[in-house]
């Protein structure tokens, strides 16, 4: 029914080619910004959502780049309701080159697993990394990248720890690989703290943070405060949330950029819907011998109206979609290398269901007053401007 | 005030008008165009109309068409009120029976001939293959079956304006209404498309009302009523 209208709505785009491509060129551009607000959004948010609020992370009351010492980790799992603790440190691993970066962590990787019960892996896999101390668990991410298997030997290099001979150069022994639960990120490494500890040159007997399993979620504010108190005056205070919390936190610093991002797409919408807006009425003015040439015809004034809102909602509906794909395609193209400062960066399926709204909104709202002023159009009057 | 209704021809009358007034406001005037108006126009008649500019000639062809509303008077075509009709009726109706014949064309520029002459027929519930079938018969009628797919732009006036008539005649209505249908043309192409209005009249039984300026145009009317003043005389044609 509406299809016969199209070449017509189509060729009153084709009126102005120009105009008609920089309007919707400019809607192209507001969207794809849209569309990458919310992957970056997408992408820090991603973090928290996988955190667990049964896990407690514990660091440095100063700042999580003090560490702390190894010894507190007996007496943090003294403390009732914790499960399990695992010490964990920022090694700043890299591969081939430093621009390959990605988070590695040497931990208890007994504990570890008991922390984490989401990590994926064969059991033969585990019994052999728990069994070489110099293994790694690696995640299918990067082991895919790089087409490491299991028993690969792989030189990992550290931009913070020196081994006691002064290299720079960790070999470990890929032991397991490991999967996670639809959308989780896998690239991370986990080695031995035991190997760790033993082959560092620097920073004897101290570690990054504590990770922390406890039986009752409803008791995590409880059992953390009563971890600071135990540590509370000594040289090395620590500072104890959940993991959810601080991984929250982190995004909320980070995040600013994404409410600033968000602050510069409603303006740039905002002007859209101006752009937009003044294009419509223009082309309106332009065409009101047209339009009163079609109201001649019989074209009621309800459709008019309707024309000129769907000739809106067409133009924002192009440069909407055009944006969103180039959104898409970036992520696609780019997010595989943005992965190890951003992973998961990718327009999320709720940004497109979003964008299909605003598409709609920006037509509507753009055209409502040249629609209005269409529909309200004397037919005579009309004729005799011409 | 014309007292006595002027007929155009004997027969059935399918536009019958009574007292009809049509008052402008141009500021704080008022303006009477058309000053109690009566007329009969009979079904299959070629009338034209003619008179001084600003003696009411357009006026009282947009009222007949339905563009327009009188401020008094009655005003049936085909023996509907045109006049009570609501703006949404007057629409539908238009679209059903009458076809107007602008002196520019009124062609939209961005659309091809046959796109032009099928827009009446998006209001219409013939598919798409019915509405090119009829655009098709529309456009050989004029003589531009091989001119469908150009542009106006692309046309010559007389062409154009023959697209304008495919389009006027496309939904076969009871009415053609035509402003000044010449008035843009020269004497070659004019006379084509009187020629054109003379075969739908005596060939198609259109009933055609012609404003015109131009008594070499009027002739070929069967009747010819002069407008002045907003009032009504009669003269042969």
């Amino acid at each position: 029914m509406i299809g016969k209208y199209l070449p017509l709505l189509a060729s009153s785009l084709r009126r102005k080619r120009l105009r008609t491509f920089f309007t919707i060129a400019s809607i192209l551009v507001a969207f794809l910004l849209y569309g990458l607000a919310a992957s970056l959004q997408f992408a820090l948010k991603s973090g928290v959502d996988v955190a667990g609020a049964d896990r407690l992370l514990a660091m440095h009351k100063v700042s999580f780049t003090q560490l702390l010492p190894a010894s507190y980790e007996s007496r943090i799992k003294a403390v009732d309701g914790v499960v399990a603790v695992s010490p964990q440190t920022w090694f700043g691993a890299w591969f081939r080159d430093e621009r390959n970066q990605f988070p590695t962590f040497p931990s208890d990787p007994e504990a570890y697993l008991r922390i984490y019960p989401e990590i994926k892996l064969a059991e033969e896999q585990k019994q052999a990394w728990f069994a070489d101390r110099a293994g790694a668990l690696v995640g299918r991410a990067i082991a895919d990248l790089y087409g490491w298997k299991v028993g690969d030997q792989v030189p990992l290099r550290s931009a913070i720890w020196r081994r006691l001979d002064g290299s720079d150069t960790w070999d470990v022994t890929v032991r397991a690989i490991y999967d996670l639960p639809e959308g989780g990120d896998t690239r991370q490494i986990v080695l031995h703290q035991d190997y760790f500890e033993e082959a560092k040159q620097q920073a004897k007997g101290l570690i990054g943070w504590y990770v922390i399993k406890i039986d009752d979620v409803n008791r995590a504010q409880a059992i953390s405060r009563q971890i600071d108190l135990m540590f509370a005056n000594s040289p090395a205070e620590t500072k104890t949330s959940s993991e959810r919390a601080m991984a929250q936190s982190f995004v909320n610093q980070v995040g600013n950029i994404g409410a600033i991002l968000s602050a510069i797409v409603a303006a740039v919408f905002f002007t859209m819907l101006l752009v937009t807006a003044n294009t419509m009425a223009q082309s309106v003015r332009e065409r009101t011998n047209e339009l009163a040439v079609l109201k001649t015809l019989g074209f009621s004034n309800g459709g008019v109206l309707g024309m000129v809102l769907a000739e809106s909602v067409l133009v924002t509906a192009l440069g909407g979609l055009l944006g969103m794909f180039c959104a898409w395609w970036i992520g696609v193209q780019f997010g595989p290398t943005l992965d190890q400062y951003l992973p998961g960066f990718r327009v999320p399926p709720e940004a497109f269901t979003k964008s299909v709204l605003y598409m709609l909104a920006l037509g509507v709202v753009a055209g409502a007053v040249p629609a209005w002023q269409a529909m309200r159009l004397r037919i005579v009057e009309a004729l005799r401007r011409d | 005030m014309n007292a006595m209704p002027v007929e155009v021809a004997a027969g059935t009358s399918i536009v019958r008008i009574r007292d009809l007034v049509k008052d402008y406001r141009r500021g704080a005037e008022t303006v009477r165009v058309l000053d109690g108006l009566s007329l009969d126009i009979q079904q299959g008649d070629f009338v034209a109309l003619m008179g001084p500019s600003g003696s009411g000639k357009s006026t009282l062809l947009n009222l007949i068409g339905g563009l327009d509303r009188p401020t008094s008077g009655t005003l049936e075509v085909d023996g509907l009120r045109v006049d009570e009709l609501s703006e949404g009726s007057l629409g539908r109706w238009r679209a059903d029976h009458v076809g107007f014949i602008f002196q520019m064309y009124n062609l939209l520029p961005v659309l091809t001939a046959e796109r032009n002459v099928e827009l009446p027929l998006l209001l219409t519930n013939l598919d798409r293959e019915q509405r090119m079938r009829r655009v098709a018969a529309a456009l050989k009628l004029v003589g531009l079956e091989h001119r469908a797919r150009h542009r106006p732009r692309e046309l010559s006036g007389g062409q154009e304006q023959r697209v304008g008539i495919a389009r006027a005649i496309v939904t076969d209505p009871t009415l053609l209404l035509c402003d000044e249908p010449t008035g843009d043309l020269d004497r070659k192409s004019g006379d084509e498309i009187l020629n054109l209005l003379e075969a739908l009249n005596a060939e198609y039984g259109k009933t055609i009302i012609m404003v015109t300026h131009d008594p070499h145009a009027a002739e070929r009317a069967h009747r010819v009523i002069h407008l002045d003043k907003g009032m009504l005389s009669e003269g042969s044609g």
